[in-house]
């Protein structure tokens, strides 16, 4: 009968050498003992970060300004959310990988409508505010094209806006109910207010973040927190955490093509980087079975290394 | 009942099938082969044991509920062990993954041992992950907002969302870890069947079996 031809990549020899007393039991306990001790001399010599939660309250109150600019883009609907596309909306095809457009084929299952959801919503939360409840009404029963009208008209005028003693102030005298309803947005942010009617829309128990973070995320207060904290993705922020700790240090490789053209600056880095990270993921699956790749360890010869004992005792 | 009639059971054609393929001598040896004599060997029990010293302390994190360690010293040292006990996990595993690679131990059928390590090795990633964004902190809020737009890219968001804090820490404490540690089990007992990989041949030459 023919014999099968050895193939140095795939098969191993048969071991026919001699055996050494092995512990398996003792081995695992002197592990779990080992890494315990180092685990609690790591946390108490240098700890865990917890920077506190920023809210809107606090965006609202430190950078008034942006916090009205952004939630302007989300009532005129050029946020970054408004334009996103899926899984909030429809607005964009959002990132393709070549032909593929994998978000827009899944569509929007998470709907987002920055317009009721950030302003107006909110805004009927609160209770006691006759002026409010009127231009409210006001822009229920607005057409279509009447709210864009106040909304283009008070977007233009809002090149001038201002903080006065507190309070939203834009000049304008044709955006309808925006203006009051703009500056009490802002008022409801400040009080904290609105951190609650962002999480408590869909009931009493919630443990949904989506929104208040999204809104969040378009504007540039907490942007500007995290480049503080070298968090953003040009500053391998990927892999980073608050303050000088290793993080998510096993993201190197992903974080590294964030880095490098051209997904540093394409629309569609981020799917770039996700095909690039399922290819080279499923070649380190596969493999023992890729012909060249799986021929590196031989030919690199580290395992003389490795086995170094093994290879002085047989030569 | 008839001998034959024992014999067709399933549960004595599994416990037959169990006994050959994995006997009490390889699922507990006390001996082994003489070329396992490197470093490099220590970091697969080490990794099984930090992802013991992990459990361990997230389910003490897990005692008092997810803000615990926000407000209280004790909850916070809890926190410290967890994150350190991860990094060790991730620091064994990689060296582990990369010597079992450059002894390309998939050899002599050990493929699926290879497929369960690193599909274990890219859960954990995931089980991180999902711990990182439902610190509910200024890490998570951060982290969230910019890892949604990678998996959005995806179209997993729609399903996998993680800017719901809730969703991603029961994934984080029930869903994941359940899966990595079937994996690490698995993938142990595949070791113990198969046992460990030789050595090449001198100089990796091809020899005849």
């Amino acid at each position: 009968m023919k014999s099968k031809a050895f193939r140095p990549d795939v098969d191993a020899p048969e071991w026919k050498g001699g055996y050494s007393p092995y512990d398996i039991i003792k081995e695992g306990i002197i592990a779990v003992v080992i890494v315990s001790i180092l685990t609690v001399l790591l946390a108490i010599a240098f700890g865990s970060p917890d920077d506190p939660s920023i809210t809107v309250k606090a965006w609202s109150t430190n950078d008034p300004m942006d916090f009205a600019a952004t939630a302007l883009s989300e009532l005129n609907n050029t946020s970054g959310t408004a334009q996103y596309g899926a899984p909030y909306n429809k607005a964009s095809t959002g990132q393709q990988l070549g032909p593929l457009t994998l978000a827009k084929w899944v569509g929007a299952r998470i709907p987002i409508n920055t317009v009721n959801d950030f302003v107006i919503n909110p805004l009927k939360s609160l209770p006691g505010q006759p002026a409010l409840s009127s231009d409210l009404s006001q822009w229920s029963s607005a057409s279509t094209s009447t709210r864009a009208n106040w909304v283009n008209n008070y977007t233009h005028a809002a090149n001038k806006m201002k903080i006065v003693s507190g309070q939203l102030v834009v000049n304008t005298t044709s955006a309808g109910p925006v203006p009051l309803m703009m500056s009490d947005l802002l008022q409801m942010a400040r009080t904290g207010a609105l951190d609650q009617a962002l999480v408590t829309q869909n009931g009493f128990y919630t443990t949904d973040y989506t929104l208040p973070l999204l809104f969040l995320a378009d504007g540039t207060y907490m942007a500007n927190l995290a480049q503080k904290q070298h968090l953003t993705g040009d500053q391998w922020g990927m892999m980073n955490e608050t303050g000088n700790y290793p993080g998510q240090a096993w993201l190197w490789l992903y974080t590294f093509w964030y880095q490098v053209s051209p997904m540093n600056s394409s629309g569609n880095g981020d799917i770039l980087v996700w095909g690039i990270m399922m290819v080279l993921s499923a070649g380190l699956l596969l493999m023992p079975f890729i012909p060249g790749l799986r021929s590196i360890p031989r030919k690199t010869r580290v395992y003389r290394l490795i086995w170094r004992e093994h290879y002085r005792d047989v030569e | 009942m008839s001998t034959t009639e024992i014999d067709r059971q399933w549960t004595t054609r599994l416990r037959r099938r169990v006994a050959g393929k994995l006997p009490p001598e390889k699922l507990l040896p006390d001996t082994q082969p003489t070329y396992v004599a490197s470093w490099i060997y220590v970091f697969g029990v080490t990794t099984m044991a930090a992802l013991g010293v992990v459990i361990v302390s997230g389910c003490l994190l897990a005692l008092r509920g997810p803000q615990w360690w926000h407000t209280s010293s004790v909850g916070h040292f809890v926190n410290s062990l967890h994150l350190w006990s991860v990094e060790i996990f991730f620091f064994a595993m990689v060296i582990h993954l990369w010597g079992k690679y450059f002894m390309a131990a998939w050899r002599g059928g050990r493929a699926l041992t290879w497929m369960t390590g690193v599909f274990t090795f890219l859960v954990s990633i995931a089980t991180a992950f999902t711990g990182y964004v439902s610190q509910s902190n200024f890490d998570s809020q951060w982290i969230s907002t910019q890892a949604k737009d990678g998996i959005n890219s995806t179209g997993a968001g729609a399903f996998w969302n993680v800017l719901n804090t809730g969703q991603m820490l029961m994934w984080h404490i029930v869903l994941l870890p359940l899966a990595a540690v079937v994996l690490t089990v698995f993938h142990v007992l595949l070791v113990r069947i198969k046992g460990v990989v030789p050595p090449f041949e001198k100089d990796g030459a091809e020899v005849a079996q």
